[in-house]
């Protein structure tokens, strides 16, 4: 074991990836001569050259749209768009092209390619590149989205991701890089599409991902104060999603809060409580209580920009409320 | 250069210290932690903005980029309202919400600096459509760099500004960089304003330190767009004194990505001081008064800083305001 920051078990899996398979390659703004916006692509052009640490013009839609051409025809690119945002410039060679090639030409192509990014709030760096889009993404079919929490996860997940003969869109978060934890020696794969119980409890199943995995366990800590135990589920992939652990966390508990940094209208806490309420209808105590970003874009002010996300005391009421919850007397009781 | 008088001369220098001044104070300011988001100087550049600026009216358009303070300056900004909006503050342009990288005025036509590498170039396109249509004789400016020249919102802009034959000018600041990657790596050309001829349409080169001949350039830009001659490219070679954003040494780890022999031929081509040796050579004014030009403009920084120091944070009930009109 050893600890790594976020952003070095990154490193540490695109290294190993590159060794390993001479298809893969990175390209991307500034990711060569620099490292990468946030330092996750550093030493990796002295290591492997040029040819496979492309630094890009200043154009997303001809990085992702390469990466999908050399990606049908026999690469494995690792694409990556500096900050979420700018996606909205490729957006048609993700959603047109990229995510529909496999299945819409009959199978004929795959897409092994990874497109990594970053998004988030917490630089007060405004409205343009602060966003949480993943919803865009898990909204259309043939996508995979990953969204790791802690290092070992970004591990062992991009690798998995690099694996994978489909799109997939590894979302990184801009205030984990420096996070540091604990990555095993060996190395390791990770399996898409299973969620992790990251801490174990019995009265309210929070489920997170990404950076409200660290508040939703500091609060759920919190809560053992008030005598309550809370369980936490990091999704780590977003798509497909693994409601298999949900639902076993959920019919055990009874309640459940999802909470993410996205705007929570139309969020991914939609469609969980949505699902899991029609799974579990009759058994949940409670009704399912969503959190996520006030719908507003991103202000500067860093105050505002707090305002706007989920933080300890929303997620705390936010579990006292379902944990208090009483149903309605029936009709004559 | 005789035909240019020498209060406009006198104008662009002034233009120019203001942006100095202002952004050497917030390279300050950002070095003491005191403001928020990320910050891109205009140092170096000024000549480019204030020379197309002058030769605008307060009723055109411009549009801007994540390096915007100098255009929102040289359009005739309120220095102000633009610190108050650096350090977060109620009374800035955007009430705070918009920060260093989105700062407009519309009244005088500013229409928006932007984080989005190119975002900027079709809305004065939009803009210039529009003032075509409501037959005025406005036009449209949009500043952008070398790098975003390689979007593809330039290319689609340059392509419809020709074909409609609006008024719009499309200026490249040049500064040979994208962050960190040479523009002589992101393009098989030496010169962007080569690629106006792609589109139809005029392409211009000029010197971007040079204030003087940066506002000759616009002035016949701008007459052939209000004529209906339709836009121009200019391309404005330039340098950018500093870094890409404040800060980035912390993160660059003693990386250099600037040759020594770029930066010695930067500082034998700082805007200001070609503008300042001009004015003293052709007896326009004196170095004495230009000091004391100077020393007002910083008296005027100065109480911006303390404007916005003094100034109110914006109430939380803000947050919720603007989302809709
Ligand atoms: C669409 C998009 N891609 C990438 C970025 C990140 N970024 C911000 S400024 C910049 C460099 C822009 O270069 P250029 O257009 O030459 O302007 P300069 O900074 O040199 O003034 C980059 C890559 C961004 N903000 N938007
Ligand atoms: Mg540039």
């Amino acid at each position: 074991m050893a600890e790594y920051r976020y952003r070095d078990a990154l490193r540490r899996a695109l290294y190993e990836e590159m060794k390993a398979d001479e298809r893969v390659f990175i390209m991307g703004e500034d990711v060569g001569a620099y490292g990468g916006a946030y330092q996750v692509t550093v030493g990796l052009l002295a290591e492997f050259g040029e040819e496979r640490v492309r630094d890009t013009p200043l154009s997303e839609a001809i990085i992702v749209g390469a990466a999908l051409g050399a990606a049908m025809v026999g690469g494995r690119p690792v694409a990556e768009i500096m900050y979420v945002d700018f996606a909205a410039l490729a957006m048609d060679q993700i959603v047109n092209q990229a995510a529909k090639i496999h299945y819409m030409f009959g199978g004929q192509f795959r897409v092994p390619m990874v497109l990594r990014t970053q998004q988030g709030t917490g630089r007060g760096a405004g409205a343009q590149h602060s966003q949480s889009l993943e919803s865009w993404f898990v909204h259309v079919p043939g996508l995979k989205v990953i969204a790791p929490a802690t290092p070992r996860d970004a591990y062992g997940l991009l690798r998995a991701a690099i694996h994978d003969d489909n799109p997939v869109i590894f979302l990184e978060h801009k205030g984990l890089y420096a996070v540091k934890g604990e990555v095993e020696d060996e190395p390791f794969v990770l399996p898409i599409g299973q969620a992790e119980v990251k801490r174990q409890g019995q009265d309210v199943t929070i489920i997170t991902y990404s950076r409200m995995l660290g508040l939703a366990l500091e609060v759920a800590e919190q809560l053992t104060s008030q005598g309550v135990s809370a369980e936490v589920v990091d999704l780590r992939t977003l798509k497909p999603l693994d409601y298999a652990t949900l639902e076993e966390s959920a019919r055990k508990t009874r309640r459940v809060v999802v909470l993410h940094e996205a705007v929570k209208i139309g969020g991914l806490g939609a469609e969980i409580s949505a699902e899991l309420s029609q799974r579990l209808f009759g058994v949940l105590a409670a009704p399912i209580v969503r959190i996520g970003a006030e719908d507003v874009p991103l202000p500067a002010n860093l105050e505002l920009e707090k305002l706007v996300i989920p933080d300890a005391q929303r997620l705390t009421a936010a579990v006292e409320a379902v944990m208090r919850y009483q149903p309605m007397p029936t009709n004559g009781a | 250069m005789t035909e240019v008088s020498a209060s406009v001369v006198l104008d662009l220098y002034q233009r120019m210290l203001r942006i100095r001044r202002f952004e050497e104070a917030v390279g300050g300011l950002f070095k003491q932690g005191q403001l928020p988001g990320f910050v891109h100087l205009y140092v170096g550049e000024e000549a480019v903005g204030v020379g197309v600026c002058a030769a605008l009216r307060a009723d055109d358009y411009i549009t801007s980029t994540h390096r915007g303070h100098g255009h929102v300056i040289a359009k005739g900004g309120d220095i102000n309202r633009m610190m108050a909006e650096l350090f977060g503050k109620a009374s800035g342009y955007c009430k705070g919400k918009g920060g260093s990288m989105h700062i407009a005025d519309f009244s005088i036509g500013m229409l928006g600096a932007c984080g989005i590498v190119g975002g900027g170039i079709p809305v004065a396109v939009g803009a210039g459509l529009s003032a075509k249509y409501r037959g005025t004789d406005q036009v449209a400016v949009c500043f952008f760099g070398d790098g975003a020249a390689n979007e593809g919102s330039f290319h689609e802009s340059l392509n419809l500004a020709a074909t409609l034959t609006l008024p719009v000018i499309f200026v490249c600041e040049n500064n040979g960089y994208g962050e960190f990657t040479p523009a002589r790596q992101a393009m098989n050309i030496e010169n962007i304003a080569d690629r106006a001829a792609a589109y139809g349409m005029f392409g211009v080169i000029v010197d971007g330190t040079d204030a003087l001949a940066v506002y000759m350039v616009a002035v016949e830009a701008v007459e052939r767009a209000r004529a209906g001659g339709g836009p121009t490219l200019i391309e404005a070679k330039t340098h950018r004194k500093g870094g890409h954003a404040e800060g980035e040494d912390a993160f660059l780890a003693g990386q250099k990505y600037r040759l020594p022999e770029e930066l010695a031929a930067m500082a034998a081509k700082d805007p200001l001081e070609i503008m300042h040796r001009y004015i003293v050579e052709h007896a326009i004014a004196s170095s004495g008064q230009l000091e004391e030009m100077d020393n007002a403009v910083v008296r005027a920084v100065n109480s911006a800083i303390d404007f916005a120091r003094n100034s109110p944070e914006p109430d939380y009930a803000s947050l919720y305001e603007d989302t809709w009109v």
